[in-house]
């Protein structure tokens, strides 16, 4: 099962893991990204998430859908958040709930990690003196 | 001669000038001459570390063609996460 969702809402950490839970799995393995305080020792004073909507929902279903052929997992939870978000929240979350340890581990890795490259969100990093949109530019 | 409108999210939105544009195909309306046209139209363009062309929600290769009804986007390095 595969749950995917792309929200401006704040990101609720017990119910995606509430959804995951199932009796046939003996783990769950939870990413969490938090927004960290600074960028290569500069100050950041908030993110800013856009996202073009449908294609990223698609991007993020073939990932799913990858990492499910790829490794015995029973449950994929992935949720994406957009809009201003402040240091401390959470713009992504993924879960993933499999019979063993190894599968969940590896595969919550290759979502996390393919969602960076292909999905179509981007990041602005606000500072005092100005913003960047993260990996625009070489 | 075609004109295709092409969408644009994150700094390829600073670069146009706001959500979206529109370019002037002449001959061939692949998605490499859209890229060549709008490098050409805006030259920042090229400096970005890279950017793709999506067709209809999909990645597109260079030599995919174009056509009228087809939604066309911008897409600039991405950063989620």
């Amino acid at each position: 099962m595969i749950d995917l969702q792309l929200t401006e809402e704040p990101l609720d950490i017990p119910t995606c893991i509430d959804w995951v839970m199932s009796p046939q799995c003996g783990v769950i393995d939870v990413f969490i990204g938090t927004v960290r305080n600074a960028t290569k020792g500069k100050a950041v004073l908030r993110l800013e998430f856009e996202a073009y909507g449908k294609m990223a929902l698609k991007e993020m279903r073939k990932i799913a859908e990858q990492a499910q052929a790829k490794w015995p997992i029973e449950k994929i939870l992935l949720h994406h958040r957009t809009g201003v978000l402040q240091v401390g929240e959470v713009p992504v979350i993924i879960a993933v709930a499999a019979a063993h340890r190894d599968a969940a581990f590896d595969a919550c890795r290759y979502i996390i990690d393919t969602l960076k490259e292909t999905v179509p969100i981007w990041k602005k990093e606000i500072f005092e003196d100005g913003e960047v949109w993260v990996a625009a530019h070489p | 001669m075609m004109k295709v409108k092409v969408l644009a999210f994150g700094i390829a939105k600073d670069i146009f000038g706001g959500s979206s544009t529109e370019v002037a195909l002449s001959g061939d309306a692949s998605v490499e001459a859209l890229r060549t046209a709008l490098e050409t139209q805006f030259p920042r363009l090229k400096q970005l570390a890279s950017f793709m062309i999506a067709v209809n929600d999909e990645y597109a290769e260079a030599g995919q063609v174009l056509a009228q009804e087809d939604e066309v986007a911008i897409i600039p390095p991405v950063s989620g996460g």
